[in-house]
């Protein structure tokens, strides 16, 4: 009896070779694929594996004779579903990579567990399992071809299931508009807004705009700051984006004393 | 090899997405860990359906597609106005209804 239940019985029928081949190259590759995607700590190192994962089943879909779910796993999953997966990704920010910090306390080897059981659960199921008879193959249901015998299904026995489904579509990219729409707070700043607040400052001293970046005659790209009439840098005249990156180069070569000295 | 090889691949695949839903906190990744079920339940469908040897599983394996479809625009929605909202993609950090 023991014997028995951990003897996985469910034989179904048996492939051809180079099927099998294509399963044992794959499928690990798949299940390797899954364990990474778990595992690594970048959002997109996962959504590359995902895709990979994809890709993987649509060939088997279309190893097991379902042609028309493998192109549509490849065209909605890997082209359009991953694309959105990325899109969002760098939308929210392609560095954000998790800490692994625990927030629940012990949860992760529960967790585990949990998945690990359900594993086994599932697999002990499956090894129970009896078909009664062995695989029956789609050559029969797909005589006319897969696409047309799922066509054929589709807008006969389940049309009404596919309109239903349709209308999910639709509402779901109703949703989607109503959940991405934002209300502006405030109008953008328009270049007169931006006039009347240079004037309104304290000091006028860039009423006339900001100092231009470069040192003539120097140096004169965007990330050289520029040099007041002491010689020292304008730490202004470099943008803020720049700045805050610390892509300056230091004016200080190009500063007069300098100059002064290499000319001596 | 036998066809029911494919079954345990999916069992196998669907209990990673579980395991990457439970540990796994960055919402987008989670998402990915449940498109991860879906894919691997479908498997398991088109395996059925050369088992038993018709389509009917196919059909229903087609409508899975098109709900997982739904379901991403939905939660990556979701996951972008709370993102715009919370400046993070961490489930942890929604937890404003904690106390």
């Amino acid at each position: 009896m023991l014997h028995n239940s951990f003897h996985l019985a469910l034989t179904v029928g048996r492939t051809a070779t180079p099927e099998a081949v294509q399963f044992w190259i794959l499928a690990p590759l798949a299940v390797i694929a899954a364990l990474g995607i778990l595992l690594l700590k970048k959002a997109v190192h996962s959504a590359l594996l995902m895709a990979w994962v994809m890709v993987t089943l649509a060939i088997f879909y279309i190893a097991e004779d379902a042609l028309f779910l493998g192109i549509v796993q490849i065209v909605v999953y890997t082209g359009a579903v991953m694309m959105l997966f990325l899109f969002i990704l760098m939308l929210v920010g392609v560095d954000s990579s998790e800490s692994f910090v625990e927030n629940l306390k012990g949860q992760r080897i529960p967790s585990i567990v949990a998945a690990i059981g359900l594993a086994g659960l599932l697999i002990s199921l499956l090894g129970r399992a009896t078909v009664g008879s062995p695989a029956a193959g789609l050559g029969v249901a797909n005589a006319d071809g897969n696409v047309q015998g799922l066509a054929k299904l589709l807008f006969t026995q389940y049309v009404w299931a596919f309109e239903v489904v349709s209308a999910l579509l639709i509402t779901a990219a109703l949703g989607a508009m109503v959940l991405a729409h934002s209300q502006k707070v405030r109008s953008p700043f328009a270049q007169r807004d931006l006039a009347i607040a240079r004037f309104r400052k304290d000091s006028l001293g860039d009423a006339a705009g900001l100092p231009a970046p470069g040192v003539y005659a120097r140096h004169n790209a965007v990330d050289v700051p520029a040099l007041l009439p002491d010689g020292s840098p304008a730490p202004t005249s470099v943008s803020q984006t720049l700045r805050s990156r610390g892509d300056i180069i230091t004016s200080a070569g190009f500063a007069l004393e300098a100059i002064e000295e290499q000319e001596d | 090899m036998d066809i029911s090889n494919y079954l345990y691949l999916s069992v196998i695949l669907f209990s990673i997405g579980a395991l990457g839903v439970l540990v796994r906190r960055n919402a987008i990744v989670i998402f990915m860990c449940v498109e991860l079920m879906l894919n691997a339940a479908n498997l398991a469908l088109v395996t059925f359906s050369r088992i038993h040897g018709n389509l009917d599983v196919q059909v229903a394996s087609v409508f899975t597609i098109v709900v997982a479809a739904c379901e991403v625009v939905f939660g990556l929605a979701i996951i972008v106005t709370i993102y715009r909202s919370r400046r993070s993609a961490s489930v942890d950090d929604a937890s404003l209804l904690k106390n």
